[in-house]
């Protein structure tokens, strides 16, 4: 990331003297931080809404269900971790939360989870192959209602936010599997080389 | 359809709440308080992000950019504009953000580069943050094939995004 905000002014400023575009350069560094507060406002309902209902969802017990009928799928894809243990559950309620796009509960669940993990299984400094799935479930978008993505477009004049749900979910589920199916070969390539856990 | 799910969704969790006598007035505002702290946690690397990503339309580099990239994005039906979000999405999320913002702004709402953008905004994650997060919470340095294969699915959502937004809502 810091590399990227070198280059990119960096690029931008030979480009736009290459270009004879310095005056629109110098004109939108000023003018852009205005925009990006204008932005911050106008996703700031939807996402304070989505955030509320959210919480309401998980006081009511919704993410415990969910989790619970997680439980068994979930366990299938982690092999190494103990069914019933502490773990295994603090696995199953981060990808809940994530499911149901509760950002701020799913990372201190799946870090939570993460740690229980290694207690387990003593990993030491090299990650599990559990670890990996749990890192690459969680950086694969598992929520069923995009609402920063609705958000987004409603700021900016989309007729129909929603539209793109199922395209979102398509795509989701592509990336879902390839992330698992590429988890579990590649622990198999490199179990062989290495003869690691 | 796509008109019923967020009306149900709303209702549904609504009722179900109330059955198991949830304060949801109470539950809603602890949510929404904490949706209106990561709003303002954004703003200062969006503002940042917005910039950055500003200088770079505005000096030309992305119209270079994509036209060097067409012939890859045309075999999979991705449109060009929206590569630098393919770039940066697994970088930074607020980065991702102004990508969209700049996207949707040159092609217009509702164009094909600007649904495919959002598209792929809502299917990916910001894949290095979250695997360096991770794992330093554990201290685990060797991470393994743990950012091959979150690539390797990222990869996979830029490959089916084009086509798949195509198929559904048209290439307009």
């Amino acid at each position: 990331m810091k590399i990227i905000l070198l280059i990119i002014p960096i690029v931008s400023l030979i480009f736009a003297a290459l270009n004879g575009r310095i005056g629109d350069l110098s004109e939108s560094i000023l003018s852009k931080s205005g925009e990006a507060v204008e932005l911050v406002i106008s996703i700031c309902g939807i996402m304070c809404f989505w955030s509320g209902l959210m919480r309401v969802a998980e006081k009511a017990g919704l993410l415990e269900k969910l989790s619970k009928l997680l439980s068994a799928p979930l366990g299938l894809l982690f092999g190494g971790i103990n069914k019933g243990g502490k773990a295994m559950s603090l696995i199953c309620a981060n990808i809940a939360a994530n499911i149901l796009g509760l950002g701020n509960a799913s990372t201190p669940l799946g870090i939570a989870a993460m740690k229980a993990i290694a207690e387990e299984q003593q990993s030491g400094e090299h990650a599990t192959n559990d670890m990996i799935m749990l890192a690459v479930l969680n950086t694969a978008s598992l929520q069923i209602i995009p609402a920063t993505a609705a958000a987004l477009r409603l700021a900016n004049g989309a007729r129909d936010p929603m539209e793109i749900l199922p395209c979102v979910w398509i795509v989701s589920a592509y990336s879902l599997f390839i992330a698992v199916a590429s988890a579990k070969l590649m622990s198999k390539i490199k179990f062989r080389k290495q003869g690691e856990p | 359809m796509t008109d019923w799910i967020i009306p149900v969704l709303t209702v549904g969790v609504l009722i179900y709440a109330a059955i198991k006598k949830v304060d949801v007035f109470g539950a809603f505002c602890e949510g929404a308080s904490e949706g209106l702290k990561t709003c303002a946690d954004i703003l200062p690397a969006l503002v940042l992000l917005i910039v950055c990503v500003g200088m770079f339309r505005a000096s030309g580099a992305v119209d270079a950019l994509t036209k060097l990239l067409e012939p890859l994005c045309g075999a999979v039906s991705f449109p060009s504009e929206a590569v630098p979000l393919v770039i940066l999405r697994p970088f930074s999320g607020s980065g991702a953000m102004a990508v969209y913002n700049e996207i949707a702004a040159a092609n217009g709402a509702d164009s094909f580069a600007e649904r495919v953008a959002a598209t792929l905004i809502g299917s990916s994650e910001t894949t290095f943050y979250t695997i360096a997060v991770y794992f330093s919470a554990v201290k685990v340095k060797k991470t393994r094939h743990a950012t091959a294969a979150a690539l390797t699915a990222d990869l996979t959502a830029w490959i089916v995004c084009g086509i798949t937004v195509k198929l559904l809502l048209g290439a307009e």
